[in-house]
């Protein structure tokens, strides 16, 4: 969980901070210390956890420094370049910068970068990028123009990939922007041309990037509000082809500024951005964490005195304009978790921070939803914006494009091969937008109906109703019977209303299209057969389960039982459907339901067809009380608490109806007799295992009452 | 391992006193209980909840009531009249002094700890000042009309609560008038009982008086206007007793039906100051009357008729989720009442007033695993003795433990002040050899004490200064056994090795060699690799410890629920072990069979096992109490309507 802490201010007295705010805060060699830079002729040294400055150096009136002074993490000096073009290398010791090493420059420098493990970078104006080192040897060589004319450098951010340098800048020229990836280990600039997509007016205001694998994820705050991420990759797939290549933007976070003031943005770690800027246009200026992963806002601050638009991050602290004076605000973040980001505060609210009110908050916007009843601010799932072919489009956006235009079968076999490759994390939600993007053209299309395709992304095992919730009906539409069994067997969270479709179709579906279909049968054992083989026993083996005592109550059912057992064989002991129409009602008899949800939904089936599935039920019942253990053969058969919750269930639903019709009247009694056998066989057992319970008893009794016994023990 | 015929002896009579007081001393972490004997034992319930104290009683006393006072004075007061203090040290009594108010019903110590309190049958309040060697009578409060069966101070001392027979009398200390009288209503559930006993009071630093009556009800009232506040009606039958934590936060009662209730003080709603007494938990581990109760911090005590002591940790008090967290009952005491002639097969029992001398039988018969073998013989009870000899020399009267030496030539007493003497045996005549004196500075009462088989050492303990070990043929002491946090629960001293085997209430053992003094091998080695954990879980104490006369690698020793033979020579148990196997290795191989097999060989066949032993090699003694045995000499409980029966 995000969380901000209590914040604190470096300088008492404000900074000479100019209109722009700072030039730049950097990291030292040191933790904790950062040097800062104001845009006039000023480099301090701080001590954060102190709050108090440990040098200051300013250069000559007249001079002007054009560039944030940073340290050489290898030798532990400060650089600064002021007017532009003249470098200036001092270290702790050195007191006025004016004695200090000098250098100066055959090009104006835009920025010196710098991070741990590596030289510092001098990047120019014109693009051009020189190691320190090799610019100090030679300070006056030439220095190429690698951007065009009027295209400006707007940011740049240096990063250690696997150890190699690697430099973005991007650039922009009369509203386009333009990134460029300078690695050096092969010394190849790769220029990208950033795609703003639909928002076409807006303007970028702030950048921030971070390393994701293997691209560099660029995320920009635009004017509209919303942040946008786009991959570039760090590794071009064919430097020498794509000199120019073209990359989106793909929308992260909606509306989180609003896009009129100066608004900074900047990456914390892989799932948080700090955003700095009002959340509405009226309001005061606020510090926002943001979770781009659940997109929800995790704390915000407000900054009541107004920024300068300026946010810097490092280690653990915001860098950041507070009126005039410079403000350290700690950040921390604890592993996310799903009620965290959920908004939930793990520790209250902290004095001084509000969340504002503007954001959506979990708990109370059921009662606002009529109020936001215009277009959602918020979209919860990342929305790929649409994009003409492009090589760094993931496979799957590829796969979904094929599945907008292309034959079914062409469908199948780019499918095929997508399955055939590594799975990623969110494989899953990848399957589901697939099977979405399958089911939109079966919409739109009614003769498009890729059933190959559907089953073989059901059976990769990671579906589940939520994820596609069109398929099902799609399917009922369809009388796919094969599929709604598969998605019976596979789903576990089939809403009861379509549990219940399902048994209304499997029930009502002709036995000649069944035949046709290709039905899953192993829950179904051959109870055609054995009913030809157990004939015989069949009659004696109702009678053994159903026995014989002298008592009263039971005589009439026995004796009616007895009467007319052949009757009653032929009754019960044939199996009333088919048997690809069993392993499909047996498919139903497996799904998860709740009683509450599926009763009503049962009274919707006709009458005659209650009277087959409980015709069925009765049949598996008895068959299931064949043997002792009260199982049914085959693989994964239902269970008998399934097929007696099953029974009360239709009973239940339908009690009226049933007792009505005379068709079922005579499976009632049956089932009735049956019953009443079986409950006095059990309580029959009953008193058999109180007998056996007594005797044990007595028998522990008769060796616990002895005082006095010699007995042989053996330790082993 | 091997086998053995096993006499298992379920004669032992015996029927522990109900549990009439408990005091819960914090300073200390000791709870101390008197049973209706006059019996006082002090468990340290640090110590793994040992038994570490205890006082016999006398059919003369029965103890009413006990506290702690001046914070490790203990005192008790009875229905002889009499205000006794106990020497914790030398383990007698230091004084009685005579109330002369009749019984006394009831007893408290002031908040300041300067003060002792006593309600009298003549309906007398007496306040007693606590010196450093005595009490001493300083006055009587306002004589009231009948007898006093509570008292409780105000935590700032200035006010007290007494309950009486239908009736709360608040006292001003200073004053010692009554300045309320807070009558109970007699009436029960409509219908008007003969009287109604306050059978507890707790008075509050708010000023609030709790008060629980033979009526069932929990009552709330206002010290300061004398008005009823609230009422709880929680039982059918008599509210005997009542405890309060000392943060005020929560308190206990305990009813004749066996329930015990607690009650804490909890906030009406969330966020909200204001609080309100609640009836939270109710406990059901009692069968008779739950006499007594107490509050520690961390748990609920209480005991009663039934003679079980129940401490009920409370859960969201326990800080670390462990086995001392699990509810404890401890019923049997922590010491041996049984011993036994191995040479002529005798068991004699001790009783609290009498001893019982009882015959093995014998068979001749041989069985297998689990045979119940015919007896050719069966025992016999040969004596009862009731009469004590007075004809003992002044020192030897209290004496605190006594044994014999394996040949029954010498006697070696324990004495209540902390000395160990030792006296010759002649026939019909006895000399006094030695006197071993105190170590200087103690006079802590040796309760344990173990002779070597050849006579040459004798080892002594107390219940907090360590094992001494003195050579009985010079006459001195040879040393003393480097001190552990937890008391020795049992010592013997193995026959040929001569090494002190000592067992601590942590459920730690130690082997120690005398001639060398130092610890043995194993005993290192048992102590670098730790016991199994679910050897250091068990709840009693090891209460005796003996030897193989043959195999001189076997030591056995048992609690109330197992025995154990360890076997020195095997591997020792790690935690991932099974440390105790039930079933025979059946149809395993021989190699399984001896990777598995560990030095503690342990059967749970008898319990509860008050003593077990070896007579032979191959015949062992097992005494048990099933507890079903004392439940029948229990007056019948109070009849409570079940469903269904």
């Amino acid at each position: 969980m995000a969380a901000l802490e209590e914040e604190f201010t470096l300088s008492a007295v404000p900074l000479g901070a100019g209109p722009d705010g700072l030039l730049g805060v950097e990291q030292c060699d040191k933790t904790d210390q950062f040097l800062i830079t104001d845009s006039g002729r000023t480099v301090i040294l701080y001590k954060v956890s102190d709050q108090k400055p440990l040098g200051s150096w300013s250069v000559k009136q007249g001079q002007v420094i054009t560039c944030p002074a940073v340290c050489n993490f290898q030798t532990g000096e400060y650089i600064v370049v002021h007017d532009s073009k003249v470098l200036r290398l001092w270290t702790n010791e050195d007191v006025n910068l004016d004695k200090v090493f000098k250098a100066t420059l055959s090009a104006e420098v835009y920025r010196i970068l710098s991070i741990p493990g590596t030289e510092p970078l001098v990047l120019f104006k014109e693009g051009a990028v020189r190691g320190l080192e090799a610019l100090l040897a030679e300070p006056q060589q030439k220095i190429e123009t690698v951007i065009s004319d009027e295209e400006v450098i707007k940011w740049t951010k240096f990063f250690m990939v696997f150890r190699h340098p690697a430099l973005i800048f991007i650039t922009e020229k009369h509203g386009n922007y333009f990134a460029y990836v300078q690695k050096f280990n092969s010394s190849v600039v790769s220029k990208y041309t950033l795609l703003l997509g639909q928002e076409e007016k807006s303007v970028i205001q702030s950048f921030t990037a971070s390393l994701c694998r293997k691209f560099i994820s660029l995320m920009s705050l635009s004017s509209d509000g919303c942040i946008y991420e786009t991959l570039i990759p760090i590794h071009p797939s064919d430097p020498e082809k794509n000199q120019h290549q073209r990359v989106v933007r793909s929308l992260l976070l909606k509306t989180v500024v609003s896009g009129n003031a100066r608004n900074a943005l900047s990456v914390l770690d892989q799932d948080h951005v700090a955003v700095l800027g009002p959340p509405l246009p009226a309001s005061k200026e606020c510090l926002s964490i943001w979770n781009t992963k659940f997109q929800t806002l995790q704390i915000s601050k407000e900054l009541p005195q107004g920024t300068s638009g300026q946010l810097w991050y490092y280690g653990e602290h915001l860098f950041m304009l507070h009126g005039k004076i410079l403000t350290v605000i700690p950040y921390k973040c604890e592993m996310s978790s799903l009620a965290g980001a959920l908004g939930k505060l793990k520790h209250g609210q902290d004095p001084g921070t509000q969340t504002m009110p503007h954001f959506v908050n979990w708990e109370t916007s059921q009662g606002l939803g009529s109020q936001n009843a215009e277009p959602s601010k918020r979209i919860l799932r990342r929305r790929k914006i649409e994009a003409s072919v492009q090589p760094e489009v993931p496979a799957s956006q590829q796969l979904l494009s094929t599945i907008k235009k292309d034959s079914e079968k062409h469908i199948e076999m780019e499918l095929r091969k997508f399955l055939a490759i590594k799975r990623t994390p969110d494989f899953h939600t990848v399957i589901g937008d697939i099977v979405i993007g399958l089911l939109g053209r079966c919409k739109t299309e009614p003769s498009f109906y890729p059933r190959n395709s559907l089953m073989q992304l059901i059976q990769m095992h990671v579906l589940s109703y939520s994820l596609c919730p069109g398929l099902m009906e799609v399917a009922l539409e369809k009388t796919d019977v094969q599929m709604l069994q598969l998605c019976l067997q596979q789903f576990p969270d089939i809403p009861e209303a379509v549990t219940c479709a399902c048994l209304k179709m499997f029930l009502s579906i002709g036995d000649d299209s069944l035949q046709e279909t290709d039905v899953n049968m192993e829950s179904v054992s051959d109870y055609s057969d054995a009913v030809q083989e157990e004939q015989m026993e069949e009659q004696t083996g109702i009678l053994q389960n159903g026995f014989n005592p002298e008592e009263d109550n039971c005589d009439n059912c026995d004796k009616e039982l007895s009467e007319k057992p052949q009757n009653t064989i032929e009754e019960t002991t044939s199996c009333p459907v088919i048997p690809k129409r069993a392993a499909l009602l047996n498919a139903v008899l497996h799904s998860a339901y709740s009683e509450t949800f599926l009763l009503p939904h049962l009274k919707d089936i006709p009458a005659q067809h209650i009277t087959l599935f409980l015709q069925y039920l009765y049949f598996l019942y008895l068959k299931c009380s064949e043997n002792a253990t009260m199982t049914l053969p085959g693989i994964h058969p239902p269970t008998l608490n399934q097929i007696m919750d099953w029974i009360c269930l239709l009973l239940d639903a339908n009690f009226t109806v049933v007792v009505m019709i005379p068709e079922a009247k005579s499976l009632l009694l049956s089932l009735y007799k049956f019953v009443k056998s079986q409950i006095c066989i059990c309580s029959e057992l009953n008193k058999i295992e109180v007998s056996f319970r007594e005797l044990q008893k007595l028998n522990q009794e008769k060796n616990n009452r002895e005082l006095y016994s010699i007995e042989v023990l053996e330790l082993f | 391992m091997g086998e053995f015929k096993v006499h298992r002896v379920r004669f032992f009579n015996y029927v522990p006193s109900g549990i009439r007081c408990v005091a819960y001393n914090n300073q200390s972490n000791r709870l101390a209980v008197s049973r209706t004997d006059g019996t006082v034992e002090i468990y340290n319930l640090s110590a793994n909840y040992f038994q570490e104290k205890f006082f016999p009683g006398h059919e003369s006393r029965a103890t009413e009531a006990l506290c702690w006072a001046k914070g490790q004075r203990l005192f008790s007061a009875g229905l002889n009249g009499e205000i006794i203090e106990y020497d914790l040290q030398a383990l007698n009594i230091k004084y009685s002094m005579d109330a002369f108010g009749g019984p006394i019903w009831s007893m408290a110590a002031s908040p300041s700890d300067s003060q002792l309190l006593v309600g009298c049958e003549d309906g007398s309040v007496k306040l007693f000042q606590i010196n450093p060697d005595k009490i001493q009578f300083e006055r009587n409060f306002d004589l009231q009309k009948s007898r006093i069966l509570s008292l409780s101070w105000n935590p700032s001392g200035t006010h007290i609560a007494a309950g009486s027979i239908d009736y709360i009398s608040v006292f001003d200390v200073k004053s010692g008038s009554a300045i309320h009288k807070m009558l109970v209503d007699r009436q029960y559930m409509g219908v008007s009982k003969r009287k109604c006993i306050i059978w507890g009071v707790a008075f509050l630093s708010d000023g609030t008086v709790i008060s629980v009556d033979s009526a069932g009800k929990v009552q709330f009232w206002d010290s300061a206007t004398g008005t009823l506040v609230k009422t709880h009606l929680v039982a059918n039958a008599d509210v005997q007793s009542i405890a309060v934590s000392d943060q005020e936060d929560s308190f206990v009662v305990g009813t004749a039906e066996g329930t015990v209730f607690h009650f804490q003080l909890v906030s009406v709603t969330s966020n909200s100051s204001e609080k309100q007494w609640v009836r939270t938990k109710p406990f059901q581990h009692h069968t008779h009357d739950v006499r007594t109760v107490a509050h520690s911090p961390t748990a609920l005590i209480s005991g009663g008729t039934d003679t079980h002591l129940v401490i009920r940790p409370l859960m969201e008090k326990v800080e670390v989720k462990n086995y001392d967290a699990a509810l404890r009952k401890i019923t049997f005491p922590h010491r041996r009442l049984i011993s036994c002639s191995k040479k002529r097969q005798l068991l004699l029992f001790q009783f609290s007033h009498h001893l019982d001398l009882w015959r093995l039988g014998s068979t001749v018969a041989t069985g297998k695993h689990g045979d119940t073998l015919p007896l050719s013989k069966d025992a016999d009870h040969l004596l009862h003795l009731k009469t004590k000899v007075s004809k003992m020399p002044a020192f030897l009267r209290s004496a605190v433990q006594i044994l014999f030496s394996e040949d029954s030539t010498k006697l070696f007493v324990a004495s209540n002040q902390g000395s160990l003497h030792i006296i010759r045996l002649l026939e019909g005549s006895f000399k006094h050899l030695h006197t071993f004196q105190a170590q200087s500075g103690t006079v802590e009462s040796m309760c344990l004490l173990a002779v070597s088989p050849d006579g040459n050492w004798l080892a002594a303990s107390g219940t907090s200064a360590g094992v001494h070990v003195y050579n009985v043929k010079r006459l001195k002491l040879h040393c003393t056994v480097p001190a552990y946090n937890f008391p020795v629960t049992a010592l013997a001293i193995a026959p040929k090795t001569n090494n002190l085997v000592i067992a601590h209430s942590d459920q730690q053992i130690f082997e120690y060699s005398i001639p060398d003094k130092q610890y043995t091998e194993w005993s290192r080695t048992i102590q670098k690799q730790g016991f199994h954990y679910l050897w250091l879980q068990r709840d009693t104490p090891i209460t005796h410890i003996s030897f193989h006369p043959k195999r001189p690698m076997h030591i056995l020793l048992h609690d109330a629920y197992m025995f154990c033979i360890i076997d020195k020579s095997l591997p020792l148990p790690n935690d991932k072990t099974l440390l105790y196997n039930p079933l025979p290795p059946t149809n395993e191989s021989d190699v399984i069979r001896r990777r598995t097999a560990h030095a503690f060989k342990i059967s749970k066949r008898y319990k509860p096992l008050l003593f077990m032993d070896l007579l032979d090699e191959r015949t062992l003694v097992a005494v048990e109490r099933p507890l079903d045995d004392i439940i029948a000499q229990l007056p019948p409980p109070i009849k409570k309507k079940k469903f269904g029966t």
